[in-house]
């Protein structure tokens, strides 16, 4: 009887009818809970939430990288904890607290590996992306960050305490670390330009940037923008800038100033200073619009409540909006369309039309932060 | 209970400068902001761990300024512009755990 009953439902049931209930991962995107430990499911075409994914631990400061098919996330928390997520069971599959405290992590360009950023202890401990099983433990003398995918099974990262960059060869049976170089002091973020041919390097405990340029067999540091904002005084810093998305656009860099309320903007062959934008407060992210000439950009407590538009043509500041209280991230649809901008304190995901620059929808989320959509998978660097 | 909280807050006058609005708003802001670099539980990141077992030994007057002044050298930021030295004896007794 139950067997009969199977059948006769199987020949009754349409085949679209299953194709309905399947989901493609190419238009979603995972957005980070911060203070629950736990990430919102998001469909960006429907512009809705599809549910929670709870149980990642500490995420008060995380990140995400992709699998190349969009099916898997690999999720990086504060707590030294790495999770693999399945965007279609919308479960954890895998999940190892392999650190103390962690800060970000990549995947390589073949999907094959895992690369975690740890702060304690210190180093880059790198995974099978199928098993979660550790491959390999590189340590550090200090703070790993800035965290990179470089092609050919490779990563870059810096260590904050020493200024020391590294780049590690994975392709091989065993791993092949070097030293590149001295970036300089207290190297904050870094990150690869989207040809994976510079490896730009932010530093806090001096002025300037230190390039990298891994075409070359053998890179050196280059230093520029060394004596930004000569003339004034340094302002406080109430948040770290971050580089993962780092502008570049129109053939310049988009850079934030450390310590000073202003853009930066660097010609990417000559590394001279093309021009400085005043903005509203310290740059947190300066993100390009794709396919534009705009970036978008976000500020550190306590002017996190603003996000402004820059035209890298003219360096000018072309909107300012307030969209709402302590705006964390903004991630774009791959090409341009929305721009989706995490408010944590009013536990919202707000979605702009980016030609408007008016807000066509909203998302409730508690307390977001990051937003990554699945496209990510695709992109050099992450 | 209720007669041990009463008596800390006694001990501690900085604190009933605070308002309870202002309290909670101080309370977001440690877990939000200083969190950002010292962790959503304090655990540390970027910044030391600030839980109440690190700062057993710490001198409230003490950590009151690291708040007010920043570390120099370091990417610990003086707070002075957006905080009142009541607001950082504040901070400084709920990270020891000893605000009511």
């Amino acid at each position: 009887m139950k067997r009969f009953a199977l059948v006769a439902a199987f020949l009754v049931t349409p085949l679209f009818a299953a194709a309905d209930e399947l989901t493609a991962t190419g238009d979603l995107g995972l957005v980070i809970e911060r203070a629950t430990g736990s990430l919102v499911l998001v469909d960006r075409s429907d512009r809705a939430a599809l549910g929670r994914i709870e149980g990642l631990g500490d995420l008060s400061h995380a990140s995400l990288t992709y699998s190349p098919d969009e099916r898997f996330a690999y999720v990086f928390g504060r707590d030294g904890g790495l999770t693999k997520v399945d965007l279609l069971t919308r479960t954890i599959v895998a999940r190892t607290v392999q650190a103390g405290n962690s800060i970000g992590g990549a995947i390589s360009d073949d999907g094959k590996l895992v690369a975690v950023s740890n702060y304690e202890p210190g180093g880059v401990k790198v995974f099978d992306a199928d098993t979660l099983a550790l491959v390999a433990d590189i340590p550090a003398d200090g703070k790993t960050i800035g965290l990179v995918d470089v092609p050919g099974r490779r990563f870059a990262w810096a260590v904050w305490d020493t200024g020391e960059v590294f780049l590690g060869d994975f392709s091989g049976a065993e791993p092949v670390v070097k030293m590149l170089g001295n970036a300089g002091k207290n190297p904050f973020d870094a990150v690869l330009t989207d040809d994976a041919h510079t490896y730009l390097v932010g530093l806090f405990g001096e002025k300037g940037v230190t390039a990298f340029d891994l075409w070359d067999e053998n890179p050196t540091p280059q230093k520029f923008l060394t004596d930004y904002g000569k003339d004034g005084e340094d302002m406080p810093v109430y948040k770290m800038p971050h580089l993962q998305s780092w502008a570049f656009t129109e053939g310049q860099y988009a850079l934030p100033a450390v310590g000073r309320h202003e853009i930066l903007w660097v010609d990417r062959d000559s590394q001279e200073t093309v021009a400085t934008t005043p903005v509203h407060g310290q740059p947190v992210f300066i993100i390009a619009q794709p396919a534009s000439p705009y970036v978008w950009v976000n500020f550190a407590t306590p002017l996190n409540d603003t996000v402004q538009v820059v035209d890298s043509r003219t360096h000018e500041v072309v909107a300012t909006l307030t969209p709402g209280k302590a705006i964390l991230h903004m991630e774009f649809a791959p090409r341009g369309a929305e721009v989706w901008i995490s408010s944590r304190d009013d536990n919202k995901v707000l979605i702009y039309d980016t030609r408007t620059r008016e807000k066509v929808a909203e998302i409730k989320a508690e307390a977001p932060s990051g937003i990554f959509f699945t496209a990510r998978a695709h992109q050099t660097g992450l | 209970m209720t007669g041990l909280a009463l008596s800390i807050t006694l001990t501690l006058p900085a604190t009933a400068e605070i308002s309870a609005t202002r309290a909670a708003e101080l309370e977001h802001m440690v877990l939000q902001d200083c969190g950002s670099c010292h962790g959503l539980t304090l655990k540390g990141g970027l910044g030391r761990p600030l839980t109440k077992a690190a700062l057993a030994e710490a001198d409230r007057e003490v950590l009151s300024l690291i708040i007010l002044d920043g570390v120099p050298g370091t990417a610990m930021p003086p707070w002075r512009p957006l905080l009142t030295e009541a607001e950082a004896l504040w901070i400084a007794d709920y990270l020891k755990g000893e605000t009511p």
